[in-house]
Formats: C-alpha cells, structure tokens, sequence
C-alpha cells in the first residue's frame, strides 16, 4: 500500500492512482531498498518510509547478510568510509558496500541507476570490506563503522583472497579487537 | 538451485566484476573458495570422509559388501551411489522436494566413474562369476550453499581414499565348497586406489566469461553451464550441459579447457592433502562429527 510518493527532485506527494500502476516500473520483486522502518503492526507487517533521497533503491554494490545482533545500534547507518567504499549497517543485519557515494551528485533516491563499470580498484576496496565483515560477523564481534575499518586497515597486510581463510580472519579479527580495547 | 533474488544493479556488478577477473569475495575466476575436509568420520563405515566449503556440507560414507557380480561383468567389482537431500539443507528440499536433486548427483556420479580407468574395478573380484565386493557409496548433502555437485565428488574421492577393504581367502572346505575367510585384523586390509578417479568441476557461464566454484549470487546470474569429471591427468570422463541458456562451441571448448586445468590442479592438491592426513596417524585431533 503506498501512502506517499517521493518525486526525482525530492517533492513529496500524496499518492494518486496512477503513482499506484507505475510503481513496478520503479520497483521489482528482487530490488533492494534502504528505507527506515515508520512502524511494526501487530500482525508483523512494517510501514517503511524513505523520508529523504538518500533513500531509495540501491545501485551497484553487494549485500552481506549477518545476524541483527551483531549490528551496533546507532543514529546514523550510512558510512562513507575514508578508505574508499560506502557501507550501509542495516539493523536487520543486511550490510550493504557500494562505491563512495557522493553526497550531492549521487542522492537521487534511486530514480536513476547507474550501471556503467566500476573500476577495478573500487572492486578491490569492496571485497577487501566484504571479507573484513565476514571476519568480524564469523567471530561474533559488533559491527560499527569503527570497528569495520580497523578490520580493513589490519587486513592490509593481506592479499584480498587470502581474507577467507580462517587463521587471517583471526588474525585480523585480534588485532581489531585490542586496537578497540586499547582505546576503551 | 538458485533461490538468491538480485536486482538488476547487483547483476551487473556480478557480471562485470567477473569481466575484471575479481569476483565479490576477491577471488580470480579460476579459485575455489577454503575448503576443510576430514576423514574417517563415521565409525560404522569401511571409509567416510566430510567435506565443507564456505556454506556447502557434504558426508560421505562407504560401505563394501559381498554380492554376486553381474553376469556381463563376472570379474569385476561394482562401485553404486546413493544420494540424500537432507531437508536441512535448504528450504527446497523440504518433505520429497530434494530428490530430483539427489537423483541428479547421482547420475553424474555414476557417469563420471563408469569408465575403465577410475577405479581397478577388477581388484575388487573374489570369486570370477560368484562373489566380488560392491562399494555402496551413500552421500548426505548437510548444507547447500552452491557449488554441491563439485564438493560431492571430492568428499566421495577423500571417502574412497578412506575405504579398507578387509583381505579375504578362499579355500574349500571338507565338503568341497568354496569357503570365504575375512580378515579379522583391522590392519590387513586393502586400499581403493583413488589416484585416477574424477573430480567433478562446475564452469558457469556469467556474461560472456566463465568462472569455477560459483557462489549463491553468482549462481542466479548464470545461464549455462558445464559439469565435467576430470581426473588428474585431465582426462574428461564425463561432461554434462545445465541450464537453460544456450552455449557457442567456441565457449564449449574454453569452458572445457578451464575445467580441465583446474580439475587437474584440484585433485593433485586434494590427493596431496589427503596424504598429508594420513600421515598424521591415529593421534590426530579429530573434529568430529557427532560432537
């Protein structure tokens, strides 16, 4: 059930009849959204809301899937990591790593998709994030966007592939933990 | 097999991540991802092995049994196959929902054996005509996360590598017939020589290249692909085309060379590490299975 319709250009408008048929034109069974939850009925459906652009469909990127309780609860969800990737820490566990998104150009609530190549040196930035959060998500560890990076910047010394194997992941996954400890 | 949804934007990136030659994890188009195997895992079996890469879980356990061996193959022993799905795998295979699969492996299994040089099927003869042992191979799929049919065949060459076949002699006894005497000493035996037996390899067809060991997203983008049994001497001894996209010969040979240089670097490693377990004897510490 639509309630409202967020416009490319971010006008907000009630939902008319036609906004209702056109809406598979934007969103398909498959797509993947970041929307903020506006309520939980007691039936177990959810209201969610995507009150800005930053919201919306999500383009290129991969999604990891960890359990919720492992996601740190904080005010904000969306990360532009310095190292070069974005990262989404969904509380539902889903974690989402794209290429750095650019906060003016690139926030167009998922209206336009861009799906043109993305560089190799993006890609490598991405997997490298994506085993990190693995390390951290096989050894029960909080996933934050502090704790996300330090695993990064310890896993340098790595090839990315290496990062599946499971003494690298401890190894990172250790010095992450008493880099966090030491600064308590 | 695939029940991963993705959006148009997570397929593209798959697909032009592999055109890169980096796949999501990092990974080159030719790698399989970490793999942990242990041996002699189930102790009422003649061999077992378990095999686990990434989210897929494979037991394989060996059984060898007396019979009568067929009539147009009086000396030779028989190698069957059994496959179960269990419903904790996946969702899919819930209730009978996994047999199409299991019926699946089991045929490309059978296939991948069924020439002259895997096994010495002539080793496993008794008696020509009356008695020969037949290895009852039962497989269970624990966990299904991509990539079954490849994780298969290697938990059923380790199991194979496991197998002892107690040593057996005939003699007659006072009435004239034929008598057969198992060996009770656990330690006189006789080994299944795996040196030349099929590992299956998986090439999918993503975009317009290939990769091998394919993950669950990587799975749903792929159209077409090619199961061969290779062995270490890069022998194709079975080859089978799935999906429902269709494959230029040119691509067909590709894939198949990709196959067999990965098939052959597979087997040498997974023998080697077979040894390597081996070699650590009876005092190794064992994971388990059964807690």
């Amino acid at each position: 059930m639509l309630s409202s319709v967020n416009l490319p250009g971010g006008e907000l408008r009630r939902r008319s009849e036609e906004d209702e048929r056109l809406m598979r034109d934007y969103l398909a069974e498959g797509d993947l959204i970041s929307a903020e939850v506006q309520q939980v009925f007691s039936d177990g459906s959810l209201s969610l809301h995507t009150r800005s652009l930053k919201y919306g469909k999500l383009s290129q990127g991969t999604l990891i899937q960890v359990s919720p309780s492992l996601v740190k609860r904080r005010k904000t969800h969306f990360h532009n990591l310095p190292c070069g990737a974005s990262i989404i820490l969904g509380n539902n566990g889903y974690i989402w790593i794209s290429p750095t998104v650019n906060e003016d150009t690139d926030n167009t609530g998922g209206f336009v998709q861009n799906l043109e190549p993305v560089a190799s040196s993006d890609r490598d930035i991405i997997a490298r994030l994506r085993n990190c959060v693995l390390a951290l998500a096989e050894h029960k560890m909080l996933l934050f966007d502090t704790s996300v990076l330090y695993t990064y910047e310890a896993s340098s010394a790595y090839p990315v592939k290496d990062l599946l194997k499971p003494e690298v992941m401890a190894d990172i996954v250790n010095l992450t933990e008493m880099r966090l400890e030491a600064e308590g | 097999m695939a029940e991963v949804l993705l959006s148009e934007a997570e397929r593209t990136f798959i697909v032009h991540g592999i055109q890169d030659n980096i796949r999501a994890d990092g990974r080159s188009c030719e790698d399989y991802r970490h793999m942990e195997l242990e041996t002699d895992v189930v102790s009422n079996t003649s061999g077992s092995a378990r095999i686990r890469l990434a989210n897929t879980d494979i037991l394989v356990g060996v059984k060898a049994e007396l019979a009568i061996p067929a009539s147009d193959r009086p000396d030779e022993g028989r190698i069957e196959f059994f496959v179960d799905c269990s419903a904790n795998a996946t969702p899919k295979f819930e209730g009978r929902g996994g047999e199409e699969f299991a019926t699946e492996i089991s045929n490309i299994l059978s296939r991948a054996y069924d020439n002259q040089g895997s096994l010495n099927l002539k080793d496993l003869c008794v008696i020509p005509k009356q008695q020969c042992w037949v290895l009852y191979v039962d497989v269970m799929v624990l966990e299904c996360g991509g990539n079954v049919f490849d994780v298969v065949s290697f938990a059923v060459k380790a199991a194979l590598h496991n197998t002892r076949i107690p040593n057996i002699t005939v003699h007659a006894d006072d009435n004239g017939r034929t008598e057969l005497e198992l060996s009770d000493d656990p330690y006189d035996c006789k080994r299944v020589d795996v040196h030349k037996t099929p590992s299956i390899v998986t090439v999918s067809k993503i975009g317009h290249f290939h990769v091998v060991d394919a993950s669950m997203e990587e799975e749903a983008c792929c159209l077409a692909r090619l199961m061969l049994g290779i062995t270490e001497q890069s022998t194709v001894t079975a080859i089978k085309k799935e999906g429902s996209g269709s494959l230029d010969p040119e691509s067909i040979y590709d894939m198949m060379e990709t196959g067999k240089r990965v098939g052959q670097a597979v087997n040498a490693t997974l023998y080697q590490k077979l040894q390597e377990e081996e070699k650590l004897g009876p005092n190794k510490r064992k994971a388990g299975f059964l807690g």
